[in-house]
């Protein structure tokens, strides 16, 4: 039973890192609709420039700043060359231009800064710590306090300010909040920054654990089974469905592995989202919308 | 002057609904088969059928598998590459434990098993739309691709995972040369384009684009949602059982799951929204735009001098051209080059006159 | 006007329909005479596009049932109305708009066609000859509603009142027995307005179809209907002929005299 707690609160921990990548996911739909496949890809663009910046002698913070202002820099290029001219078109073509746009960042982001493996030290201790007898990972639990301090700030962004307020109002209704001189451009600017920043903390805690390397934008594929099973628009769902998903896979993978064989990690996520799904079309915390005719 | 219309009037609904109205365009096509028949095996060698024309033809056929899914059903799916492996794999499978098995037929059940894993697949498609919908594609992208990796029997039990091509033999004609592969492969593509261009006109493909343009009222006027769904993902998962099979035993030869990875069905995609989305003609164009693309790219860096791009940056050239593309089109021109053909085609009805 | 026949089409018996707890319907009862055109009127509001909705199965009401030509159903499904012949318009349209106006009117008669789809596919069988049928009863109605001169034009690039028109035109390629029009002269001008009752009323005559509408134009409502129904907060205040209607207390106190009558708009 110890050890079932020990594999059940590992995988929750690795869960929040999979929240992480969705709640990047879970701000833009919120404020534009648009699902954005090119978040794995922001992800990897600021771990691999956060990392080569520290690679090249600047001090933490500093390659921190760099790197949020050049992830700033590139939601503005988005929101202008990409966002503003697709407006008003169909959500499937906003999806598959930011499949483009996942493209063009990870050719951007191998470009600049190279193709190999970087390692990434953040300073957290890596050794696991005895709590009643479980063995828990320090490195985990630094994460999901991350994960929580960064949620606390974005509730704080979207309940107590100005812009918060419009961006919930963009939310509920794009048309009316345009008439109401809320102006459209400026929130989805700030929405892509504030994934942007997201996607490097997501970035730096991915970066440590797994290395910084081409792989990391394939995070983004954690991340889709962790939406469906929190709904694309709610921050708590993102954070629930990757609990849901980290525990799912950390059992699987220990107590059906064996059975079936390794490397189902890949696939069990999915499985899971479908079956969700079936009983819930819209996710544990999506609302279904009334189909007006 | 080139097209004389004149005269050319359709007397009865049959003559209208030919695929190709206008003489000028029957005798277009006629030459153009002869030419893809006859006169290209003559003139071609074998770099442009192995490196070339197989894949364009291959990658066209898979296009317009998805087409049919994506581009007139209106479900988007990024399992595409799950489904060719599931044909080539049973294809492969049917020719290696069936004795007497013949070629031809193998690749048609492979297209057959293909389609009915697509069909499972696309069962979640009347519960859920959209976006969510995607979780069942991938679905079928990973657990396929893990199943043929994990379970060593459907590669025969091959060491490293790869399965290689039967002897490419057609009722005694050996079509493993080149030249036969390329035979082979045209062959099947005029027969399923054929087809396909039929499928779209016929009532299904009527019934697709009214569940893809407004799902609601086609349920209304009596399209059976479902089974409309459903078909798009069988006939989808058919073609691209095919095209599985042709491109890994017409074109490479040996293959192992992961060559159809989610790379492979995010180039598929690529070709639809590229060469226009419901359309067929379109998925010709978008595959010998993937095709080109890199080679052309490749020989323009050639001319630069040795070093000032290497190869490994070639290719995040490429990536980053390939994604501008992708955006470009989705902006300038979201039906694709189909829709640049068919304007350029208007104008040479007319030509040498402006309207 | 068309005789009045006893026996009803459609009998709605007790319906009602809520979402989430917010009633749209509560406890509906009326009948259509087979025939007839019977108009649905009351403020934006009142129910009546959600009434229409659970006639023809796309909303499911909670209680009632509903009889159409002698068969009692709790719920209609989508694709029973469609094989029991009842055919709709919408408040906003919706055609498809990536098909030509001939490829609309066609889908309409999708349930008309009798040869599967791999006959279809490799056009054999009665595929050929059925394409001529299907392709020339469709012209019948495109000539009806005097749009041929669009028919290979894509309908997402028409003007809204021609749009109208093709709406109304797929429906009626289904041959209905019953004809849905959910405001089929929103938006329109005066000429538009009266060529499109010419229209129904055409059709009504014509092809002995039974109509049920929703107009807010009461000039229109009473001129063109034999029957009208008025909602009010999803309840039933005024059921009648036209000149029964208008003389109603109830029905004037309600929605023709006071303040909130809206007469000629929506959205």
């Amino acid at each position: 039973m110890e050890f079932f707690f020990e594999v059940l609160i590992g995988g929750l921990l690795a869960g929040v890192m999979y929240s992480l990548v969705a709640i990047g996911f879970v701000l833009i739909y919120k404020a534009s609709g648009v699902f954005n496949f090119a978040q794995g890809a922001m992800v990897l663009f600021a771990a691999l420039t956060f990392v080569s910046l520290l690679e090249r002698g600047l001090p933490f913070w500093g390659a921190f700043l760099v790197t949020l202002t050049s992830m700033v820099v590139l939601a503005l290029l988005i929101e202008r060359a990409v966002l503003r001219p697709l407006v008003n078109r169909p959500p499937i073509i906003l999806f598959m231009a930011t499949l483009g746009l996942s493209y063009m960042i990870e050719g951007l982001a191998q470009a600049l800064w190279g193709a190999q493996v970087h390692g990434l030290e953040l300073g957290i201790p890596d050794e696991p710590l005895e709590i009643h007898g479980m063995l828990i990972s320090q490195f985990d639990l630094f994460a999901a306090g991350t994960a929580a301090l960064l949620v606390i700030v974005l509730s704080f962004l979207f309940n107590r300010t100005r812009i918060g307020l419009s961006l919930r109002a963009v939310a509920d209704d794009p048309l009316a909040s345009l008439a109401v001189g809320i102006r459209l451009p400026r929130i989805w600017a700030v929405v892509w920054a504030a994934a942007g920043f997201v996607g490097l903390v997501a970035g730096l805690l991915w970066g440590a654990r797994l290395g910084v390397q081409f792989s990391l934008s394939l995070v983004v594929l954690k991340a889709l089974p962790v939406l469906i099973i929190g709904g694309f628009s709610s921050i708590g769902g993102a954070i629930v469905g990757g609990l849901i998903i980290g525990a799912a896979e950390k059992i699987a993978e220990i107590y059906l592995g064996p059975i079936i064989g390794s490397g189902i990690e890949n696939w069990v996520p999915y499985v899971l989202a479908l079956v969700f799904l079936l009983v819930r079309p819209a996710g544990l915390f999506g609302e279904r919308a009334i189909e007006r005719v | 002057m080139l097209y004389q219309e004149a005269g050319q009037l359709a007397r009865r609904y049959a003559a209208e609904r030919r695929i190709f109205r206008l003489r000028q365009d029957r005798i277009g096509l006629l030459l153009l088969l002869v030419f893809a028949f006859v006169g290209v095996p003559w003139l071609g060698n074998d770099y442009w059928f192995s490196a070339i024309l197989i894949p364009f033809m291959v990658l066209s056929l898979a296009g317009l598998g998805l087409n049919l899914l994506t581009g007139f059903a209106g479900q988007l799916s990024l399992g595409s590459a799950a489904f060719m492996a599931v044909g080539a794999f049973a294809a492969y499978n049917l020719q290696l434990r069936v004795a007497g098995m013949p070629l031809l037929l193998s690749f048609a059940l492979g297209g057959v098993i293909a389609g009915l894993v697509a069909l499972v697949f696309g069962l979640p498609s009347l519960r859920i739309k959209g976006f969510y919908l995607l979780v069942s594609t991938l679905a079928a992208q990973f657990v396929v691709e893990w199943v043929l990796t994990r379970f060593s029997w459907f590669t025969n039990d091959n060491a490293s995972g790869v399965i290689t091509s039967p002897p490419l033999i057609i009722a005694g004609v050996d079509f493993s040369s080149p030249q036969g592969r390329y035979l082979l492969t045209l062959g099947l593509l005029v027969l399923l384009f054929w087809l396909g261009k039929n499928l779209v006109r016929s009532e299904l493909g009527r019934n697709w684009m009214a569940v893809r343009d407004m799902d609601t009222a086609a349920a209304v006027i009596g399209i059976r949602l479902l089974k409309a769904k459903l078909l798009a993902f069988a006939i989808s998962g058919f073609y691209l059982g095919i095209a599985g099979s042709l491109w890994a035993f017409a074109y490479l030869g040996t293959v192992e799951p992961h060559g159809f990875d989610l790379s492979r069905s995010f180039q598929v995609l690529f070709i639809i929204i590229i060469g226009g989305l419901g359309s067929v003609l379109g998925n010709f164009l978008g595959a010998a735009f993937i095709v080109l693309f890199p080679i052309l790219l490749g020989n323009l860096s050639a001319l630069l001098p040795v070093g000032v791009i290497d190869s490994g940056q070639l290719e995040n050239l490429q990536k980053v051209l390939f994604g501008a593309l992708i955006i470009v089109f989705l902006i300038k021109e979201p039906e694709g080059l189909a829709r640049l053909w068919q304007r350029f085609r208007l104008r040479l009805r007319v030509w040498p006159l402006r309207y | 006007m068309t005789a009045v026949a006893p026996v009803p089409l459609l009998t709605l018996d007790d319906i009602s329909l809520s979402f989430k707890g917010v009633k749209a319907v509560t406890s509906i009862s009326f009948a259509v005479a087979t025939g007839e055109i019977c108009a649905l009127i009351g403020p934006n509001g009142a129910g009546k596009s959600s009434l229409l909705n659970v006639i023809n199965g796309v909303y499911q009401a909670q209680s009632g049932s509903i009889t159409y030509a002698g068969q009692t159903r709790h719920h209609m499904r989508p694709h029973q109305a469609a094989e029991g012949g009842i055919a709709r318009t919408f408040q906003n349209i919706a055609l498809f708009k990536g098909m030509s106006v001939l490829d609309n009117v066609l889908t309409g008669r999708n349930l008309k066609r009798r040869s599967t789809w791999i006959e279809q596919m490799l056009r054999i069988g009665r595929a050929g000859a059925e394409d001529d049928e299907q392709r020339e009863h469709a012209e019948r109605v495109i000539e009806f509603l005097r749009i041929h001169p669009w028919r290979h034009a894509l309908v997402g690039k028409l003007s809204y009142g021609l749009q109208k028109r093709v709406e109304l035109a797929r429906a009626l390629a289904a041959e209905p027995r019953l004809l849905l029009l959910d405001e089929p002269m929103a938006g329109m001008n005066a000429q538009e307005k009266l060529e499109m009752s010419q229209f129904i009323r055409d059709i009504n005559r014509e092809l002995g179809t039974t109509v049920v509408l929703i107009e807010h134009d009461i000039g229109v409502v009473m001129g063109l209907s034999d029957h009208v129904v008025v909602l009010d907060y999803g309840r039933k205040i005024g059921d009648g002929t036209p000149e029964q209607v208008r003389n109603n207390p109830e029905v004037i106190a309600a929605y023709l005299g006071t303040r909130r009558s809206q007469p000629a708009r929506s959205q």
